[in-house]
């Protein structure tokens, strides 16, 4: 397949998934004629019907609220949150029922429900539109938290999350929506587990969604200084691929997380309490975190220096290194 | 008029033209107004009524025999629940004294294919879609959070977030929109939901959004609003300065209000709201005026909050003895047909009561079985540590 936008991954994964399946239905805001803000579910009202396509009135509870009820009848609904801080009106259908019904029901519920939350920052947006709040779905029990990180994954990890019987908050990394890279011919290994894209024996960076193009480029520029880091691309954030991590982190003694969301009580919090506990003896260092700072997200002015980049990635590993 | 002048407002209980909008309005009478649909009055005399009086002069006298029998023993049920939470097998009950005809009326108007989704208070409604009422116990035992399989008689799970089940019957509603199932004019085919909720409930979020996306699409989903005036401590006019039934107008569909009382009136209301949404004309928003004669829960204490007199004025608008007094003067029923009624009814409480206390308690590591539908690595890790943990004990001996 030719080279493809991450965007673009997705929305031949959603195709993909709509062809096959007719009880896959798409909610969300604009996401008709206007194809989404970001053009992901472009052309497919058009191809699928407004049946499928459903533009909703402009209520986030609403639409999670309207998605249980059709998963309930039977549907794989596919919702469309707008932007990152958009989801909190509608946190109490996700944690409240979208996570608890079928434990709720012992088993006889299921909420095959896919929540797709484009994330992060590094676009110069207003306020809400920047955030990364996958920790407050990864602490609750009974969804399942992916990000993908490139027009591969988001292509086939959208399909899969789709055909999970589980519900799923899909995050896309707005800022690399428009990377382009080739889309092979089937997904890499089941939805839940990491992937190693660059090996290396000194440093493991442990990264999803947009940071894992700046730890790649973090780990270009540190072998020009002579070291090699290696690249876990976690993309499931729960459940975590211990064993990939684990496997990882005993090969090079040294881990850091790097991710965009505030670091107190982020994913880098439970990666390094993982590590610690199951791997402490493999450890030449503490598990270090490179993350945004523990403020609201900051005026788009501000906003590179409240993100990692390459060099406060470097930072991590320099002082990992300097144990 | 004057531009000082505030024009009549009329509030949730009635034209009151002293209101201006500087002063709330002080605790009303409550008597439902003028526009509330009454079939049979509190003294169980029949109202005519132009619009619906086919429907209740339609229904058999085994069938309004039947509303009777389903009122006796919902309330028998819920005596017995309440009893059993005083004696501490149950850690709590949500009672429906009072609002036995608003449920039974709407639940015996529903088809079969058709799908409810109820409060955690709708134990009538549970009972009329053919629910083991032991089912309604385990939630308020402990042993699970309801654990009934909603497709089994289409009644959902009790939902105890206060009016998020609203959002959820709209959806299904619009499923089976999808599905092709309104107005095909096939009755076992065409079919309409339910969506029950209460006087506090309308002042969430999730209620006006569901009546926006009902609205919209068109759904076939019926807005059955129980009335009962107390959200807890709180009256209604703590909740609403219009009356609720008005607010359907506002979201484009029709709003009714009905004595919830009167179990032949509630019937015929929501049957032509189902009818109406089964053949593809939308949502109708139904105010079943009724009151809550207990406590909120059996947490809760009212004397803190109303008065006595006004639950004297409700005893008398009770459900069951207008039906009951109507059925006998009517001749429709005879007391051979109330003592049979009595004892089942008796039957019933011993049985729930047998039933509830030999519910057996979950054991430890189903808190880990459902929780997804698919493997799930930290599932079986903390269900294996778990295991581990409780055998070091036997271990140990």
């Amino acid at each position: 397949m030719a080279a493809t936008t991450l965007a673009k991954g997705i929305t031949s994964g959603l195709r993909a998934s709509m062809e096959r399946d007719p009880k896959v239905v798409l909610l969300g805001e604009d996401i008709g004629k206007l194809g989404g803000v970001f053009r992901v579910t472009e052309g497919l009202q058009k191809d699928f019907g407004e049946d499928r396509v459903i533009d909703t009135p402009l209520a986030e509870a609403g639409i999670l609220g309207t998605a249980i009820g059709m998963a309930l009848r039977g549907y794989r609904p596919v919702v469309e949150i707008q932007f990152d801080g958009f989801v909190y009106p509608a946190f109490d259908h996700i944690v409240s029922q979208v996570a608890k019904l079928r434990a709720r029901s012992l088993g006889y519920v299921t909420m095959p429900i896919v929540i797709r939350i484009p994330f992060g920052g590094g676009i110069g947006a207003v306020e809400h539109h920047s955030e990364s709040n996958e920790a407050y779905f990864a602490h609750t029990a009974g969804l399942r938290v992916v990000v993908c990180s490139n027009a591969h994954d988001a292509h086939w990890m959208i399909q899969q999350a789709i055909e999970t019987d589980d519900p799923v908050v899909f995050y896309e990394p707005k800022r690399r929506y428009w990377d382009k890279g080739e889309v092979g011919d089937g997904p890499d290994g089941p939805l839940g587990t990491a992937r190693v894209l660059r090996e290396g024996t000194d440093v493991t960076l442990l990264a999803y969604g947009p940071m894992v193009k700046t730890c790649l480029q973090a780990a270009q520029a540190a072998e020009e200084e002579g070291r090699s880091l290696e690249v876990v691309d976690l993309r499931s954030l729960s459940p975590l691929d211990d064993e990939a991590i684990l496997e990882s982190v005993q090969k090079t003694g040294r881990a850091v997380v790097v991710h965009e969301a505030s670091t107190f009580l982020g994913m880098g919090a439970e990666i390094s309490a993982l590590v610690t506990e199951r791997a402490f003896y493999h450890l030449e260092a503490p598990v270090l975190r490179v993350g945004g700072y523990n403020v609201p997200y900051p005026p788009s002015r501000l906003e590179e220096e409240f993100l990692p980049d390459l060099d406060r990635v470097l930072d991590g590993v320099d002082r990992s290194l300097a144990y | 008029m004057s531009d000082n002048d505030v024009a009549p407002l009329e509030t949730a209980f009635g034209v009151d033209h002293h209101v201006s909008r500087a002063e709330a309005p002080e605790r009303p009478a409550q008597d439902g107004g003028p526009d509330m649909v009454q079939l049979l009055n509190p003294e169980g005399e029949r109202v005519a009524h132009p619009e619906h009086d086919a429907v209740v002069d339609g229904l058999s006298d085994e069938e309004l025999r039947g509303f009777y029998r389903d009122l006796v023993l919902i309330r028998r049920f819920d005596t017995e629940a309440t009893a059993l939470q005083r004696q501490g097998e149950l850690g709590l009950w949500a009672s429906l004294l009072g609002q036995e005809a608003a449920q039974v009326g709407s639940g015996r108007a529903l088809r079969p294919q058709d799908y409810a989704f109820p409060t955690y208070r709708e134990h009538g409604v549970a009972w009329c879609r053919g629910v083991d009422p032991v089912n309604l116990l385990g939630m308020f035992r402990g042993v699970n959070h309801g654990g009934w399989d909603p497709n089994e008689k289409n009644f959902h799970l009790y939902t105890i977030i206060i009016g998020a089940q609203t959002l959820h019957a709209t959806g299904y509603a619009m499923g089976v929109q999808r599905d092709g199932n309104v107005g095909t004019g096939d009755e076992e085919r065409d079919t309409a939901v339910i969506a029950y909720f209460g006087d506090g409930a309308t002042s969430q979020g999730d209620v006006s959004e569901a009546l926006v996306f009902a609205g919209v699409n068109n759904s076939p989903v019926v807005f059955f609003c129980q009335n009962n005036q107390w959200a807890i401590s709180e009256p209604n006019e703590k909740q609403t300065r219009a009356p609720l039934w008005h607010r359907a107008r506002g979201f484009g569909f029709p709003g009714i209000r009905v004595d919830g009382n009167d179990v032949l009136a509630v019937y015929a209301v929501t049957k032509a709201a189902l009818d109406a949404a089964r053949s593809g004309q939308g949502p109708t928003f139904i105010e079943a005026f009724t009151y809550r004669m207990g406590a909120h829960t059996t947490s809760d204490d009212p004397s803190k909050y109303r008065v006595s007199a006004e639950v004297e004025v409700w005893k008398h608008r009770d459900p069951i003895e207008r039906f009951r007094r109507w059925l006998t003067t009517t001749g429709r029923a005879d007391p051979d047909f109330f003592d049979a009624v009595d004892g089942e009814s008796d039957e019933l409480g011993a049985s729930v009561r047998q039933r509830c206390l030999s519910m057996p308690d979950p054991g430890g590591t189903e808190m880990f079985d459902h929780v997804f539908a698919e493997r799930h690595p930290v599932m079986e890790r903390e269900r294996a540590e778990f295991e581990t943990y409780h055998a070091s004990f036997e271990a140990a001996r």
